[in-house]
């Protein structure tokens, strides 16, 4: 079965004999469109949104001439996401939609003169298609045997057909391969996870600790400004990361800490703050559980014991302790987004969760506010069927604690094996590159190979694509409707987005895909709306607004029903099995695991190895916008970051080229530039994630820098949650490409 | 009536938005730019500094990109904003010479272009597109000879420096540190 399913360049598509879409398929009705009273002046109309060029989702404008073209999208004064500013990547936002290289028609993976190619089809054929494949495969293997993978506002959609065609197998990435050891761990702690966007408090806080972080390079928007704020108001910034980030530029503490040994920092933290008497008395005695067992736990980790470790002087440990401890409880120790980095990071952020507690941060004015949503009903439909297997299944007694679903864990539960009792067999795959999100590349390929039906929704030709039976192509979010924007945040609010063009080509949104899927499937009383915006006026009306009223306010802001802190002296019962804030962990130790953070070491560099450490760029979301011409203008490629040391010791240029090699013997694709630079410790580099394109449709983006993702090929899989550590690797360099080099 | 702008140095993160929105209002053609950032670090691992800053044209007092122009095409209009008047320009880019800053370029359609202070939008009482976007309101404009612009408040709170300053343009773009 191996190496069925070959990559397939997209060629040639949308050069001529375009094929059109069905009228009486085509649901895009938007009555809206045409109407007067969103005119701006100079004959400008302008039509609410909120972005989707990354997760932080900022409601904006799209503002259009009299023929239609996208002038420019701006922020939404209303919106608490963006304050009316939008980032580089929203404000480019439009690259995506003009974008030529953009899937045009749905296509069906074919055999031609023995050659896999993609044929076109028209969206009947490949939905047709689709449904028919999802039910035969669900009558061999069960439709537990299907699940979705997703990173996009269609993954709602698609997510309702899922369960409702029996399957509640439902992963996006940002969990196990991002966010979700860092929720667990203050579940564990809180009772509550941080949530998106992150409930801190960074606006009124007086003291910020960025813990690899990298505020101002994640751009993610809102707390990038209100850290802006919080400087202009004389706020400091203590940073934790080997390399000099932009966060680290405006700190008045730098801890330019030895890689892999946070955790050590965190319990020198702690114990500082203890034997000093610096935590917060009356908060830990009247919220917090198993202060004792802590004190006792961190009794030996002193600064003097963690500087062997962290490279650390134990005065900059000590001073920086006092700075925290002096701005409590106006203080945040960040809990950081991508946080899957050494395989032991639910302790670690728990080490972080608890030092917030001993500061008594959580709950209070500059440290955690306590955010809130609107209560917005879906749209009714007959309760799902219950699933007879799902994922979890495939890995019986773990990951207990992982409130959601792990991409990975999906991708191996798909090789069969004889422990797995939950093979999957169809993949709907929306709005994610995994061959650029998952590690181990080579496992996701053969992964991909096991499966009898992989579809794949997106707007670009992604490395994904190449490997689907079916493409259907979607829409950009400047021409689809999507759910209502209900995140939580100080003020409840809610935002809408609404076509501003038609779908271009022959693209459609994924409502209207996951409707026809369901309609064909025989679900259609899960989707019994007659169109889109039907439904959205139903449910806004509920909370007593309406799509008319969105449609000129783009954004809604509610009364609070609860404080936004905790109150003076208040009793509060937290969401853990004592009801207090669990410094000592019991559902931890339930489970097994260690109930209090303990340090462990990690493999370090072998000798002429460098640990690759990847972040983020301002200009860049992965690898969705390195294909956007407004932001390959800002910034084109990615560079390999090297201490001037090391380039000495390998006789290494600025903007030299090198093929990256790493400890398994796996060699970048494409080279990367050198750029020489004292903003990275000598034993790592680093480079932005999201770079090395190898779909050759992607004309811009194509061979552009190198991947950090093909060079993540050891994961170091937490046993608590089942997150991918993605720090474990290491790369040295080298003059020339891999000598195998398959053809594809 | 002096229209100037100050860059806080200690809140810019470098994101480039101030270019891209630039880039959309001012109808730049992809491949040029007429705001860029300066990313400056100094020392050595881990004693390091870095300065992030936001450019564009000084549109300076004394501004030798005027003075050389051969056909008047670039010119200084109320408030002090430097332009080039498209039409008369003959693009032989002895204005891009003369620029100490490096803050002009040769537009594809054979003229010389730059950074208007979007004087089109600052004429409706608007802030330039840059000053508008900025996530982290690093950018402040406004009128000099007004006490009470943001301008003027923030030159006369904190410290700063021009750039070049020996070149004697007397720049108005003043970097807040």
């Amino acid at each position: 079965m191996a190496n069925r399913r070959e990559f397939i360049k997209i060629a040639g598509l949308g050069l001529g004999g375009l094929v059109m879409s069905n009228p009486a398929i085509n649901a895009f009705t938007n009555t809206f469109l045409q109407d007067e009273s969103s005119l701006l002046t100079g004959g400008m109309t302008r039509t609410p949104t909120y972005c989707e060029v990354c997760f932080w989702k900022c409601a904006g404008w799209v503002s259009q001439d009299k023929e239609g073209k996208i002038k420019q999208i701006t922020g939404n004064q209303e919106d608490q996401h963006s304050n009316g500013r939008f980032c580089p990547r929203g404000t480019a936002g439009a690259g995506m939609y003009y974008d030529e290289d953009r899937l045009k028609t749905p296509l069906i993976r074919t055999e031609e003169r023995g050659k896999q190619v993609f044929r076109e089809a028209s969206w009947d054929e490949a939905l047709d298609y689709v449904a028919d494949k999802m039910k035969s495969i669900g009558e061999k293997y069960g439709n537990e045997c299907t699940a979705l993978l997703t990173h996009g506002s269609g993954g709602k959609y698609f997510g309702n057909l899922i369960r409702a065609f029996g399957s509640d197998s439902i992963a996006a990435p940002s969990y196990a391969q991002c966010r979700g050891p860092r929720e667990v761990a203050f579940h564990m702690t809180f009772g509550e996870g941080v949530q998106s966007p992150e409930r801190t408090d960074i606006r009124d806080t007086r003291c910020l600790v960025l813990i690899g972080s990298h505020l101002g390079e994640n751009m993610h928007n809102g707390q990038v400004q209100e850290m802006s704020d919080a400087i202009d108001k004389g706020a400091s910034v203590i940073t934790v990361d080997p390399r000099y980030s932009t966060a680290a530029s405006k700190s008045k503490y730098w801890l330019p800490i030895k890689p892999s040994t946070d955790l050590a920092l965190l319990l020198a933290w702690i114990n500082v703050i203890i034997s000093e008497g610096w935590y917060d008395r009356d908060y830990v005695e009247k919220y917090t559980y198993g202060f004792d067992y802590l004190k006792e736990h961190v009794k030996n980790m002193t600064p003097e014991w963690a500087y062997g470790i962290t490279t650390l002087k134990p005065e900059i440990i000590r001073e920086s302790a006092r700075e925290m401890a002096d701005s409590a409880p106006s203080v945040i120790v960040h809990p950081g987004r991508h946080v899957t980095w050494y395989g032991d990071d639910t302790q670690r952020e728990r080490a972080i969760a608890i030092l917030n507690a001993l500061l008594g941060s959580w709950g209070r004015r500059g440290g955690f506010y306590v955010p809130e949503s609107v209560d917005i009903p879906s749209w009714p439909h007959p309760p799902y069927p219950e699933p007879k297997k799902n994922w979890k299944d495939a890995y019986p007694g773990k990951y207990n604690l992982a409130y959601e679903t792990i991409a990975s864990g999906i991708c191996d539960a798909t090789i069969p094996s004889l422990s797995k009792a939950c093979n999957f067999k169809t993949w709907i795959v929306n709005g994610t590159n995994l061959l650029k999100t998952l590690p181990d590349q080579q496992k996701t390929i053969d992964a991909i190979n096991e499966l009898e039906l992989l579809v794949v929704v997106d707007t670009m030709p992604m490395e994904i694509t190449g490997y689907a039976d079916v493409v259907l192509p979607e829409c950009t979010y400047l021409e689809r409707y999507d759910t209502i924007r209900n995140s939580p945040h100080r003020e409840p609010a809610i935002a809408v987005r609404m076509p501003a063009a038609k779908p271009k080509y022959d693209s459609k949104p994924a409502y209207w895909m996951a409707k026809e899927l369901a309609k064909r499937l025989g679900l259609e009383e899960y989707f019994s709306w007659n169109n889109i915006e039907e439904m959205l006026d139903w449910q806004l009306k509920q909370v007593g607004s309406s799509l008319e009223e969105m449609k000129s306010k783009g954004v809604k802001t509610f009364k609070r029903s609860y404080p936004l802190y905790f109150l003076e002296g208040e009793d509060f019962e937290f969401y853990t099995n004592t009801g207090k804030i669990e410094l000592y962990s019991t559902a931890m130790a339930q489970e097994g695991f260690d109930p209090l953070p303990v340090y462990t070491a990690h493999e370090e560099p072998p000798r002429g190895y460098y640990r690759l450490i990847y972040g983020r760029a301002p200009s860049h979301t992965f690898s969705r916008t390195s294909n956007n011409i407004n932001l390959t203008d800002i910034m084109e490629e990615n560079s390999v970051w090297v201490n001037p040391r090391v380039a000495k010791l390998w006789g290494l240029k600025n903007r030299q080229e090198v093929y990256l090699e790493n400890q398994d013997g796996i060699v970048s694709k494409f080279p990367i530039k050198v750029r020489i630079t004292e903003r990275i410790r000598w034993d790592s580099v680093f480079m932005v994630h999201g770079f090395g394109h190898d779909n050759k449709k992607l004309s811009r983006a194509y061979g552009k820098g190198a991947s950090d993702a093909e060079l993540i090929t050891k994961v170091h899989t937490d046993p608590v949650m089942g997150g991918t550590g993605m720090r474990g690797n290491f790369v040295k360099f080298r003059f020339e490409p891999a000598k195998n080099e398959k053809v594809s | 009536m002096r229209y100037a702008m100050a860059v806080d140095t200690k809140k810019c993160v470098g994101c480039s938005d101030c270019v891209v929105a630039c880039q959309a209002e001012n109808n730049v053609p992809h491949g040029y730019a007429r705001e860029w950032v300066v990313e400056l670090v100094e020392g050595s691992y881990p004693n390091l500094e870095m300065e992030l800053r936001s450019e564009r044209c000084n549109h300076c007092d004394n501004a030798p990109c005027v003075r050389c122009c051969p056909t008047g095409a670039s010119h200084i209009v109320e408030g002090g904003i430097v332009l080039v008047e498209h039409n008369k320009c003959i693009g032989c880019g002895a204005c891009i010479t003369s620029c100490p800053y490096d803050a002009r370029y040769s537009h594809p359609e054979g003229y010389v272009d730059k950074c208007t202070f979007c004087e089109h939008l600052v004429k409706e009482g608007e802030d330039p597109a840059c000053v508008a976007v900025c996530p982290t309101k690093c950018l402040y404009f406004g009128d000099l000879d007004d006490p009470r612009s943001e301008v003027s408040k923030v030159i006369k709170n904190r410290k700063y420096k021009t750039l070049i300053p020996e070149a004697g343009t007397d720049p108005q773009i003043f970097f807040l540190t």
